[in-house]
């Protein structure tokens, strides 16, 4: 396994599209790293570019101790995993598992032991003689999996590997991954736009948008502190409810009424926006204590929680997290308090996270 | 009262919903399609029917007034002639068919050779210019053969390649390579570029991953193309009758052309001929049909 370093890297297409502008990333040894962002966001590319698949128009990637920019998918030695599987079709499971292998030239010894070996890490015993289109889905991937372990590559890459199976199968995917990540101590650098997936896989997320790192850290740094309205407004579901507010007596003031404390070390003069998370307010009795008058606007029921939309005289409803047992009628007036800690202040002009 | 402009649409279509072909009744529209279909296949039928009796009848009933459909006496004499010469040695006409396979199948081979790396360069990679090249191949089969025959006949006497195979198989060839791209890029891009992408990712080189991966899942859209050019190659008279004109490189359009005229002509030797012409291109169009099927079906990868 080894350590993968991309720094600035830029794409242009032949047709003009800058699908990367600038992008450093620095993925240590054994990390599942994550890439997140909306669609068209440069994730693909890359992560093509890291696999040699496409050529940067500049920048450096380096693997472990080699700077690859000239060499060829063949000799990087990485795996890659694509949302669409890529299973030869008229090979069974077994040879598609042992084609990489041969590629190397391997004894055949060694080959049937080590397409054994990720048959069973990946539990494809029964399906080793069928062929991909005997195959559900599911199947398909694991086999897809399995033909990325086999080679023991320096790195693994998967782009968007869990998009075409359903809801059920992908949590039982990712979790799996997750695992064999684990046991494997393989580096892996994950691309998804689900941020569900990116925030119980990764050890680290870098978020992109168009083409530029707008965030790498932790999924608990991403979530509580996004670094810009985008990640703000891109991270959570829902997502953050950003609150203009101005400083006045050493408190953060919303429209509506609505007071925050502020962070320590707020710049002065700037417009300002506070990112609140729908769990960190409240919705209660018309007139609580520390409650701004508000009305409910609407009412989703979740199930394991409810989530209320709600008009307080903002410039915009805000989104509350509630859990079920506290019912309130669409239309029905009541309170909003801020229960969280301090929130998140964003400059409206840099859209970056000031304190 | 003001009827809506929705309900007004809407009460069309309920009024009659019965489908025009139907209205008529099932049994009167039965007839007239029967009618009108054995009309058809009369008109299409009869002119092979024909060849066919004639091919093998003898000459007196050929030209038998009034004509003869049944009770002729049946004769395989002008099979015969087709390809035994009157001596007994390899009459013209064979020698006719031996060229136009040997023409028809180099020329589809240099085609598919060609045309199949074509189509797949123009499938995966950025090319310059891509559609505009792509249109200009395709614009080289706009025009009629004839309108280039006359340059192409002064161009090959400079080059000394009138009257050889080797001219007509290159022809053949210009003629079949932008069909050859334009159809089997489309099979291309029909196969998803991961497979290749996944090849190189385990150590094989962009070629390799084409050859290994790519192209025997090509197979039976090169199948049907082949198919159409090898057709397109046997069939062509207007560069064959222009551009050969010894016996010994004579493809057989020509050659059965040239069968007719003169003081007498043999009707029951043109007839044979026809069949024996006519029936390898039967025999490839129920491959084509059958590849299709196959090229069709290849779209089905699952993506
Ligand atoms: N071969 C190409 N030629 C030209 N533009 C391309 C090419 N491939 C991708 N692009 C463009 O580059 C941008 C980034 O594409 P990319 O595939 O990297 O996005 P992505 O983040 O993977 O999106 P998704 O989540 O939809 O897969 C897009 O605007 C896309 O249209
Ligand atoms: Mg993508």
């Amino acid at each position: 396994m080894a350590d993968i370093e991309v720094k600035a890297l830029h794409k242009r297409y032949p047709d003009g599209t800058v699908a990367v502008d600038h992008v450093d990333l620095s993925i240590g040894d054994g990390e599942l790293f994550v890439m997140l962002g909306p669609s068209g966001c440069g994730k693909t590319t890359t992560l093509r570019a890291i696999a040699g698949l496409e050529r940067q128009t500049t920048g450096d990637i380096r693997i472990g101790d080699t700077l690859v920019n000239d060499l060829p998918p063949a000799e990087r030695d990485i795996a890659m995993v694509f949302q669409f599987y890529a299973l030869y079709p008229h090979l069974k499971t077994r040879d598609n598992l042992a084609f990489p292998l041969r590629a190397e030239g391997l004894p055949k010894a060694e080959v049937r032991e080590r397409v054994a070996e990720a048959a069973r890490l990946m539990r494809l015993g029964p399906l080793l003689d069928r062929r991909p289109r005997q195959l559900s889905g599911g199947e398909q991937q694991r086999v897809a999996l399995a033909r990325a372990l086999v080679r023991r590559p320096r790195a693994f890459l998967m782009d968007e590997p869990l998009t075409n199976l359903d809801a059920e199968l992908r949590a039982d995917m990712r979790t799996e991954i997750k695992h064999l990540q684990g046991e494997l101590g393989a580096t892996m650098v994950y691309v998804t736009h689900d941020q569900v997936e990116a925030m119980s896989l990764g050890h680290r997320i870098a978020i992109l948008n168009k083409g530029r790192v707008e965030q790498i850290g932790t999924p608990l740094e991403v979530y509580d502190r996004p670094a810009s309205l985008f990640c703000a407004a891109f991270i959570g579901s829902p997502p953050m409810n950003l609150i203009e507010v101005e400083v006045a007596d050493g408190k953060l003031r919303g429209q509506g009424g609505l007071v925050l404390t502020p962070p320590p070390g707020l710049p002065r003069d700037r417009h300002l926006v506070a990112g609140v998370r729908p769990e960190a307010l409240e919705v209660t009795e018309p007139g609580a204590e520390d409650s701004v008058p508000a009305r409910v606007v609407s009412v989703e029921w979740l199930g394991d929680e409810i989530i209320y939309v709600v008009d307080h005289g903002g410039q915009r409803d805000v989104r509350v997290r509630m859990p079920p047992t506290v019912r309130f009628a669409a239309d029905a007036r009541v309170g909003l308090r801020h229960t969280g800690g301090t929130p998140v202040v964003y400059d409206v002009s840099t859209e970056e996270l000031v304190a | 009262m003001a009827v809506s402009v929705d309900e007004a649409v809407s009460t069309g279509p309920a009024r009659d919903r019965t489908p025009p072909a139907r209205r008529f009744g099932g049994r009167g529209r039965s007839v007239l399609e029967v009618a009108l279909l054995t009309a058809l296949a009369v008109v299409m039928l009869f002119p092979v029917l024909w060849m066919i009796e004639t091919s093998i009848k003898e000459n007196r009933d050929v030209y038998a007034v009034p004509a003869e459909f049944f009770g002729f006496t049946v004769t395989m004499d002008h099979f015969k002639d087709v390809f035994v010469a009157p001596d007994g040695g390899r009459s013209d006409l064979s020698v006719a068919f031996l060229n136009s396979a040997v023409v028809a199948g180099v020329s589809t081979l240099l085609a598919t050779v060609l045309g199949v790396p074509a189509a797949w360069a123009y499938s995966r990679f950025a090319v310059r210019a891509k559609k505009d090249q792509l249109f200009f191949i395709l614009s080289t089969r706009f025009m009629p053969p004839v309108v280039v025959v006359i340059p192409i006949f002064l161009m090959y006497r400079q080059l000394g390649l009138i009257d050889s195979k080797l001219g007509l198989i290159l022809i053949y060839t210009a003629f079949n390579v932008p069909f050859t791209i334009w159809m089997m890029k489309g099979f291309v891009d029909e196969v998803p570029a991961e497979y290749e992408d996944a090849a190189m990712l385990d150590g094989y080189t962009r070629l390799q991953a084409f050859w290994r991966y790519t192209l025997p899942l090509l197979v039976p859209g090169i199948a049907a193309t082949a198919v159409f050019a090898l057709i397109f190659s046997w069939n062509e008279f207007v560069f064959a009758i222009f551009l050969t004109s010894s016996d010994d490189v004579r493809t057989a359009p020509p050659a059965i052309a040239g069968l007719i005229g003169g003081t007498t002509t043999d009707w029951g030797l043109v007839a044979a001929a026809s069949v024996v012409f006519a029936l390898p291109v039967l025999v490839f169009a129920y491959l084509v049909r059958k590849h299709l099927i196959a090229g069709v079906t290849l779209g089905a990868v699952r993506r």
